[in-house]
């Protein structure tokens, strides 16, 4: 306790600039996500003027290539793509570490088969593989994610089986064995604890993967499907209009853009403070 | 450079080597709080004429290794030398700038670090690597300084001398890399050798060997040396004076026979009349706590036998201590014993129970009576867990302990090991190196265990915090009436503590019974050597060492 709380308090309050900026763009997306019914100017498809309106103070982006507002659409299609990425990315976490750290702890032929069946999803390009997948399945958003979900498991299970392979191998893991305790403890309470910080650092750029991988798929028409807004889907309707110097495709894309910036400014922070592998408190 | 000692006739006279008052500081950055600065080494000032020997001894953190760093003009990972001179042959090296510190290192002055097989480049054979500084700075051509290091090679005692520089630095033992490394630092015909730990990586029989001949290859190369150790009695062998640091500051500076035979500071003297614990050995009892019979083990399926056909009792609230150097199957035998490493025959019995073979069969209560204290304190304990979980886990666990009667319970040991209450929230981080141990002592003993494994658990710690947790070990035998079985390669601990002593070599018990028994002699072979191996705080010791030794060492 000598180990003063008050300048750490301090320290937890100075946020750097670059995470303060990824905060700010995170709650903004956050905000339109969660209330889009409320502070969307219009309904999701509803045609309002012209095809590819420029801006102006009645429609602050424009409308988009069948005449709906622009900025309403931003609005939902935050909602559809942070819900669908999130979720996603909590499927592939919540999967690929458990199972990557059960095959670490437990070894042998469980480890054993485990990584070469993740070997072999992992040998399929993930697009291509979700685009078999996708167009056999029905096009809804929970098949949606369970397909994102455990295709980046994949990944997060290499992570975090590597980790934990590491972590295994350390006395302490060692003394809770001898000691008797049960896998999950030395799963939950030894392990987990100190493969957090390489976890964090791969959650944001999961997500942001995600967020990339459901935009692509999108694009190809195999994601959300119309009139349901998505940023991926939304760039591929007003693509067209590039061609004509009409920038609408170009707005959802720097939202895209700006989502994964700002995911990954503040995964970085979060990783600083904690990346102290020795350090119970971690570093500033 | 020549000219500029050349035009100074009056620093021929001078010592080779002066440092004075030296500080050495480093900035720290602590989360949220300002740049700390923290003082390395304060005022330290030194002389070491030609072909002289000083050692530098002190506990971590003294500052030892800063100084011999800095008679190179060298700081390791952000210390900066705010103050003082470094004067070598009467000149400043650090008032040269970076081209003349070039020119110092590895050529005036060289350095042999204490893990050889960490300062080897893997890749590049030898020979390459003991005439890369000779050739660097054109002392000699490939050639001269081939055949110097062969010579060099055959001064240190290593077999092959001419061929060895063909090997690579994995294809050779710990104990030659590090006596290759010394003719590394010998090739360039240097004017002083800095020595950091050349030997603390080094098993005690090996030990033997590599000071023996850093000491013959000082003797015979005349060059002068800066020796540094946290080992009294390594340093008393090869030494001519010997400084005492502690926290950045000298404590005593003098000739090695006046630090050993009549230290002066108080600090001096404790290091000195270290290991000297009261212990009175306890005679056998007839039945044992625990009994291995007849063990053989090994890895890769018995491909590799590491333990072939031990046999050893612990008696009841007694010490057996387990003696060896590193490859002759000591941890493998606790680990046997944990149920890590199921053996392939032979039997454990543990109060009058038989253990299976399998950790994943034992009992509970097992498990809780036979409990385990690792060498290295700081990856035994989880870094994410306080010191109140970790000594607090194993209550909730065995006895189902949980709220206050818990906590109070936590500080009850932690008052026995030595701790206040104010240690419950800490992190592992946040504690000392002997710290550390106690909480892993209190750890064990909160299992209210009838045998403690012990695993080498002060050979990481500095000679006088070793010296404290022996002592509660042997403080908490006596209240708690726990048996240890203690594991180690340092006969001084051994002498401290044990009621008997099992020797063993290359997987076998050689020498096992009563300690005033097994330390009588005649001593067979190799228990003779691992005695005359343990250095003692005496003068001459190494050469009447070397004279009596009827074996080799293993080498390991």
């Amino acid at each position: 306790m000598s180990v003063s709380s008050a300048p750490l308090a301090k320290g937890r309050r100075r946020i750097p600039i670059g995470a303060a900026i990824g905060l700010f763009f995170i709650g903004l997306f956050l905000f339109a996500a969660t209330f889009a019914p409320l502070i969307s100017p219009h309904p999701l498809g509803e045609i309002v003027g012209d095809v590819w309106m420029p801006m102006s103070g009645e429609h602050w982006f424009g409308t988009d290539n069948l005449g709906r507002d622009l900025l309403s659409r931003m609005i939902y299609g935050a909602r559809t793509t942070i819900l669908i990425a999130a979720a996603a990315t909590a499927l592939s976490f919540t999967l690929g570490s458990i199972l990557g750290f059960t095959a670490a702890v437990v070894g042998g032929w469980f480890d054993m088969t485990m990584s070469r069946f993740v070997d072999l999803l992992m040998s399929i390009p993930t697009l291509i593989f979700g685009l078999v997948v996708l167009s056999v399945l029905p096009s809804n958003v929970v098949t949606l994610i369970l397909v994102m979900g455990t295709l980046d498991s994949t990944r997060v299970y290499r992570l975090s089986r590597a980790v934990a392979a590491d972590i295994n191998a350390m006395d302490f893991v060692e003394a809770a064995k001898l000691r008797g305790e049960d896998r999950a403890w030395i799963i939950f309470r030894e392990i987990l604890p100190n493969a957090l910080s390489p976890l964090v650092s791969e959650l944001g750029l999961r997500f942001i993967f995600a967020v990339l991988f459901l935009s692509a798929l999108s694009f190809l028409g195999l994601g959300v499907q119309p009139p349901q807004a998505d940023w991926g889907g939304m760039v591929k309707e007003n693509k067209d209009g590039i061609v004509f110097g009409i920038s609408a495709a170009l707005i959802p894309a720097g939202a895209i853009a700006a989502l994964a910036i700002s995911v990954n400014l503040v995964a970085d922070w979060i990783l600083n403070r904690t990346t102290s592998l020795r350090g119970g408190r971690g570093n500033a | 450079m020549p000219k500029a000692v050349m035009k100074r006739p009056h620093d021929e006279s001078c010592s080779l080597l002066e440092i004075r008052k030296l500080r050495i500081e480093a900035t720290s950055y602590s989360p949220g709080g300002a740049p700390q600065n923290t003082v390395i080494v304060d005022d330290v000032s030194l002389k070491l004429e030609k072909g002289r020997v000083l050692g530098l001894i002190g506990e971590s953190g003294a500052g030892k290794s800063t100084i011999g760093l800095a008679s190179m003009g060298y700081g390791r990972g952000g210390v900066r030398i705010t103050g003082g001179e470094v004067l070598l042959n009467g000149r400043n090296i650090l008032a040269g700038g970076v081209q003349g510190l070039r020119k110092v290192r590895g050529n005036k002055v060289c350095y042999v670090a204490q893990s050889a097989a960490a300062a080897f480049n893997p890749a590049l054979r030898l020979m390459e690597q003991v005439i890369e500084s000779a050739l660097l700075h054109r002392v000699a051509t490939r050639a001269e300084a081939e055949r110097r290091a062969m010579a060099l090679f055959k001064k240190l005692g290593l077999p092959n001398p001419e061929t060895i520089g063909r090997r690579y630095p994995h294809q050779v033992s710990g104990g030659q890399l590090q006596r290759v490394m010394t003719a590394m630092a010998l090739c360039s015909e240097p004017d002083l050798i800095v020595f950091d730990e050349p030997t603390t990586a080094l098993d005690v029989t090996t030990q033997i060997d590599v000071l023996a001949a850093i000491k013959d290859a000082i003797r015979d190369t005349g060059v002068a040396a800066l020796y540094i150790t946290h080992d009294l009695a390594v340093v008393a062998q090869v030494s001519d004076e010997i400084m005492v640091l502690r926290h950045g500051k000298m404590v005593e500076h003098g000739e090695t026979r006046q630090i050993i035979e009549a230290p002066r500071m108080d600090y001096t003297k404790a290091l000195v009349s270290i290991r000297s614990i009261e212990h009175e050995e306890k005679k056998p009892t007839t039945k044992p706590l625990l009994s291995v019979r007849n063990i053989i083990a090994g890895y890769g399926g018995g491909a590799v036998k590491v333990l072939q056909d031990v046999s050893v009792d612990v008696r009841p609230g007694q010490t057996l201590a387990v003696v060896g150097e590193s490859g002759s199957g000591k941890s493998t035998l606790a680990r046997v014993i944990t149920g890590l490493l199921p053996p392939l025959s032979g039997s454990i019995t543990f109060a009058g129970r038989t253990l299976t073979p399998r950790l994943a069969d034992r009992s509970r209560d097992d498990l809780r009576e036979l409990q385990m204290i690792y060498q290295m304190a700081d990856v035994a304990m989880n870094p994410r867990q306080t010191v109140g979980t970790i000594i607090g886990r194993p209550l909730e666990f065995y006895f189902g302990m949980r709220g206050c009667e818990r906590n109070a319970r936590v500080a009850e040991l932690l008052e026995e090991i030595e701790m206040g209450k104010g240690f419950v929230d800490r992190y592992p981080a946040e504690l000392s190196g002997g710290q550390k141990q106690r909480v892993c002592i209190a750890r064990a003993l909160a299992a209210k265990p009838k045998l403690i494994i012990c695993d080498e658990v002060t050979s990481a710690l500095d000679p006088l915090v070793a010296d404290g947790i022996l002592k509660l070990l042997l403080r908490l035998q006596k209240i708690e009436e726990v048996a240890y079985l203690f594991i180690t390669h340092d006969l001084a601990t051994v002498k401290a503590i044990a009621d008997s002593i099992a020797v063993m070599y290359r997987g076998k018990v050689v020498r096992y019974g009563p300690k005033t028994e097994v330390l009588t002699p005649p001593f067979d072979a190799y228990t003779d050597l691992l005695l005359s191996s343990a250095p003692e705080i005496e003068l001459g010791w190494l050469e009447n060492a070397i004279k009596g030794r009827r074996m080799e060492s293993a080498g390991n």
